[in-house]
């Protein structure tokens, strides 16, 4: 056994420690011991994800543990990296939610049930026990070995999130809604994974992912995979149309949890994709990728265009994480357009994109998601518009937040810039490959990730300058305090992943070569370099450090400059605001975050149809005379009205035909007996 | 990195920092002459900034880290920007961060840097004026980036010396289609990226049409002075970076010899943008908010085209 087959075995018990903390511990420290207990199987999958990226590869065959197929763990440079990602999220996630409980306990002296009313956290014993076995799960769905046990461990991951998404539902009605759509979304995926992945088990003879990798399915059997598998995993990753889940359910859920979801969980739906299309079925044929880069590319515009109008915060961060999918799928697609099209070193090089995006992803939602928690927390509003003036009152909270926005909007100096760039320059030097195909695909989707991040620009301007920065727009916003420090501290360390993986992403590139290759069966080197980042087969350069450094001097130089220039002048001078002379201005007659991203929802106005409406309510005596005017504007998620709406009324109405069936007459039931067997006996004789 | 490329890259940020606001002078010069009036002087912006410099700054009330910050950063930007371009020589001692991407992402994030502030202060000149502009920063980079797609397609790098280096090479390539169409995309960018007509008025104080101006109107003394000046090098960075990226003759390579004369040529291929800039916003009036999405939509048009001729007319 080595230290991953330790690290992993840990888990395991660790989890089951924390199932048992979680029933058997005193109220008081049963939050505490299931989220240290979670922390250590988050650690755990770092250290095992870790050796593995780092070229250990280890695996086990358990018989005896599952019955007819057993069970197998196969972990490889490829899972290690997901295993690594998720440990990370996970134990950082769960050191937040100790403080974030802890800190509930401390204020709401009235145990579990107020808790849990309140919003803060999942104080109850069912929600508790899930934690560490949805922790177990996510950690060692990657290292599944086998159709089997992926299928299990998914399973188990989804049942358990369900409960955790679920852990608030007593609070807000919003809570069980969103399990609704939740459950049904996540198995409906969880079929389209099961029928595909079996079907393939049936061609290949055999179950285990070494079996499926020798087998050659034929292309239509090939293709009927992939397509069913795609839309499973794509409905995990949250990919438009399957996404209508995912804001309600990671908008919903406790905060901390929120940041396992969006951070950890679905890059479960990535890694699916990349370890059945690339590694098992070996990259496949051209349309398959074309669907992908085509289905990223409509989720990344569209997720961002949610968020760049939603004036919810933590609903905005969803949306958020749709956008980001959609751009690890774009990545994806090209990757396998360019493997098709035989150009392996770009392929590589997209790939490697994708898989770094993943990471930068995690690192900076998580942030995001646990500063918008620490706000949640302080004010007990999500709505921006109700928000404003956190900056002097929860100054490293917003700081922090400032640090992930930073990495979200894919500016440079943050590390989504990083990931973002290397997808563009696979990207723009694809024209050589591929003939018309990638001609008409590739100036698109770079149209798309571009106007992607001038959005995602807007969406996190907006986020942090209207939640955070200017005056308060509410009287919880104005009594906010800062974070327990447990809580700042948990941030503080995502910060510094974030600011480590902007300035030093070079340092990830043996990890990332052998990530990619164990995905694409060759050795691949897509990313070199130190301080400044090379490609394989491309002549750009990028330095992150370089830029930071120079940023960093000018701004320094400047303001000396400043200083010795205007040697003389006095010191800052307090000033009124600007009134136009009629008094001082109120915190009413601030820019809000609906209107300031009315600009955008005008120019978009035919992709997002906005419901705008206008009630005047005139006096009794006369029509001119106006007593009201009340103003409601609402942008719903349009592919939920559109696609779901009438299935629901068609479910609905089937529904309705159940109790016509059955009224609850004895003769119709016998009726129904007597003709059921009649027929069945008649369809026997006719048949054999 | 050499002592001469140490030396071109401190030359190129001293005379973009010097020539910015005398290109605004002369900018602003042309156009009163055009219009019939004497003009205050080609050295007018620079009178300006040095009375600004000797002001006071203000901090109005309920403004924090973000609203004194956002100058230094929009100067900082601006700097590193200058410092990297290829402006007078290709041999820049930041030459592997010259990326065109990373040189878009900077002038982004000065400009960002300024919509925080203007959120910061929480009145609703400031809030209209950050909302217009991220409105229109994002509508902007597609263009932007497709352009540069156009541009690195054939040089295979995003590197802008390398694309610089190709064109000095090979000339008739700035007459190809791709080029031509590129250089029309990038042209209306610039004009939005700066916030000249017909996207916004530099020179209008009336609510209803200001974005820029809004923005900064609660800066005084030497903030103002440093918002200011990092405009102007702003506006001449891009008009420097049009002119190298489509004429860059008299770019130095890596000696320090052409210097000179590329420093001549710098400043008359800048100036003659800048007049012709100043020359027909006279000409303009400026367009409705909610119309300049189509301008942009036009010059993404244009630059798919540039792509697609590129490949098919390669």
């Amino acid at each position: 056994m080595n230290v991953i087959a330790w690290a992993l075995a840990g888990a395991c018990v660790l989890a089951g420690v924390g199932v048992l903390a979680a029933v058997a511990a005193p109220a008081r420290v049963r939050s505490g011991l299931v989220g240290a207990a979670t922390v250590g199987i988050g650690v755990a999958g770092l250290v095992a994800g870790l050796a593995a990226s780092g070229g250990r590869s280890w695996q086990a065959r358990l018989p005896d543990l599952l019955p007819l197929a057993g069970v197998q763990v196969v972990v490889d440079p490829l899972g290690g990296w997901f295993v690594a990602v998720t440990g990370g999220v996970l134990a950082v996630a769960a050191l937040y939610g100790v403080g974030y409980a802890r800190d509930a306990h401390a204020t709401h002296e009235h145990g579990a049930n107020d808790r849990e009313a309140h919003g803060h956290g999942p104080g109850g014993r069912g929600v508790l026990a899930a934690l560490p076995v949805f922790a177990a799960a996510l950690l060692l769905v990657p290292a599944a070995g086998s159709v089997s046990t992926l299928l299990v461990l998914w399973e188990l991951m989804a049942v358990t999130s369900l409960v955790l998404v679920l852990a608030e539902h007593r609070a807000r009605p919003a809570v069980a809604e969103a399990g609704w759509w939740y459950a049904a979304l996540t198995q409906l995926g969880f079929v389209a994974i099961l029928l595909g992945l079996v079907f393939y088990a049936a061609h290949a003879g055999g179950d285990s992912f070494a079996e499926l990798r020798a087998a050659d399915p034929p292309a239509w059997v090939a293709g009927v995979v992939f397509v069913f598998v795609f839309v499973g995993f794509g409905s995990k990753a949250g990919l438009v149309p399957l996404h209508v889940w995912l804001p309600r359910a990671h908008a919903e859920a406790p905060s901390p949890i929120s940041a396992m979801l969006s951070a950890a969980m679905v890059n479960l739906g990535v890694y699916g994709v990349i370890r059945v299309g690339f590694d098992l079925l070996g990259g496949g044929a051209r349309w398959w990728w074309l669907l992908v880069l085509a289905v990223g590319a409509v989720s990344a515009l569209y997720g961002i265009l949610q968020a760049a109008v939603a004036a919810d915060l933590k609903r905005l961060l969803a949306y958020s994480t749709v956008e980001n999918m959609g751009l690890v799928f774009l990545g994806l697609g090209a990757a396998g357009i360019f493997r098709a099209s035989g150009a392996p070193t770009l392929a590589a090089l997209a790939l490697a994109a994708a898989l770094l995006h993943v990471l930068n992803h995690a690192g900076f939602k998580a942030l995001l998601f646990t500063a918008a928690g620490s706000v949640l927390r302080a004010t007990g509003s999500r709505d921006l518009d109700a928000l404003g003036g956190l900056r002097a009152r929860m100054p490293v909270t917003t700081a922090l937040f400032a640090v992930g926005a930073l990495g979200a909007a894919a500016l440079p100096l943050g590390n989504g810039f990083v990931s973002e760039w290397l997808l563009l320059q696979s990207l723009v030097h694809a024209l050589p490959a591929g003939g018309v195909v990638t001609a008409v695909a590739m100036p698109l989707a770079v149209a798309v990730v571009a106007l992607t991040a001038g959005l995602a620009v807007a969406t996190f301007v907006k986020a942090l300058g209207v939640g955070f920065f200017a005056r308060p727009r509410s009287d919880a916003a104005a009594a906010a305090t800062e974070s327990p420090p447990l809580m700042l501290a948990a941030m503080g360390i995502l910060a510094v992943a974030c600011g480590g993986l902007a300035l030093a992403p070079a340092a990830l590139a043996p990890v990332l070569s052998r990530a990619v290759g164990t995905a694409v069966h060759t050795p691949a080197d897509p990313v070199r370099g130190g301080v400044t980042l090379h490609l394989a087969g491309i002549a750009s350069t990028m330095s992150p450090l370089l830029t930071a450094v120079a940023v960093v001097a000018a701004v320094a130089a400047t303001a000396v400059a400043v200083r010795l220039i205007a040697r003389r002048v006095a010191r800052r001078r307090a000033v009124a605001l600007w009134d136009c002379g009629a008094g001082p201005p109120t915190a009413r007659m601030q820019y809000t975050a609906t209107s300031f991203a009315e600009p955008l929802q005008r120019v978009f106005d035919d992709v997002l149809a906005p419901q705008i409406d206008v009630d005047v309510t005139p006096h009794a005596e006369s029509a001119y005379l106006v007593t009201n005017v009340a103003y409601h504007a609402r942008v719903p998620d349009r592919v939920e009205h559109t696609l779901y709406t009438p299935v629901i009324d068609v479910v609905r109405r089937l529904g309705r035909l159940g109790p016509v069936l059955a009224n609850g007459s004895v003769h119709r039931y016998l009726a129904y007996g007597f003709f059921g067997v009649t027929g069945l006996l008649l369809i026997l004789a006719v048949t054999r | 990195m050499t002592a001469s490329a140490l030396i071109a890259t401190a030359v190129q940020v001293v005379v973009v920092a010097a020539g910015g606001p005398l290109l605004l002078g002369v900018m602003r010069q042309v156009r009163a002459r055009l219009e019939g009036r004497v003009g205050a002087g080609v050295t007018q912006p620079w009178r300006d900034l040095r009375k600004l410099l000797r002001r006071q700054p203000a901090a109005p009330t309920g403004t924090g880290w973000a609203f004194r910050m956002a100058p230094l950063l929009l100067m900082g930007t601006s700097l590193a920007v200058a410092a990297v371009v290829p402006l007078l020589s290709t041999a820049s001692s930041l030459g592997t961060a010259a990326d065109l991407f990373a040189v878009v992402g900077l002038l982004a994030l000065g400009t960002v840097a300024l919509v925080l502030a203007a959120l910061d202060t929480g009145t609703a000149f400031g809030g209209m004026g950050a909302s217009r502009e991220i409105t229109i920063l994002a509508l902007v980079e597609p263009t932007i980036l497709v352009a540069v797609f156009a541009l690195s397609a054939r040089v295979g790098s995003t590197n802008l010396a390398a694309i610089v280096t190709a064109t000095l090479r090979d000339p008739l390539r700035v007459a190809s289609p791709a080029s031509l169409l590129a250089a029309a995309a990038l042209a209306i960018v610039v004009v939005a990226e700066t916030g000249r007509l017909p996207v916004d008025n530099p020179g209008t104080h009336l609510e209803l049409t200001m974005i820029h101006e809004a923005m900064v109107l609660e800066y005084a003394g030497t903030d103002l002075a440093l918002v200011e000046w990092a405009t102007s090098m702003r506006l001449t960075v891009l008009l420097g970076l049009l002119a190298s990226l489509f004429a860059p003759w008299g770019i130095a390579g890596t000696g320090l010899v052409a210097l000179p004369l590329a420093l001549l040529a710098f400043v008359v291929k800048v100036t003659i943008l800048g007049t012709g800039l100043g020359a027909a916003e006279v000409f303009l009036a400026k367009l409705r908010l909610f119309r300049v999405p189509e301008l942009l939509a036009g010059s993404l048009v244009l630059a798919l085209l540039a792509v697609a001729s590129s490949f098919f007319l390669a």
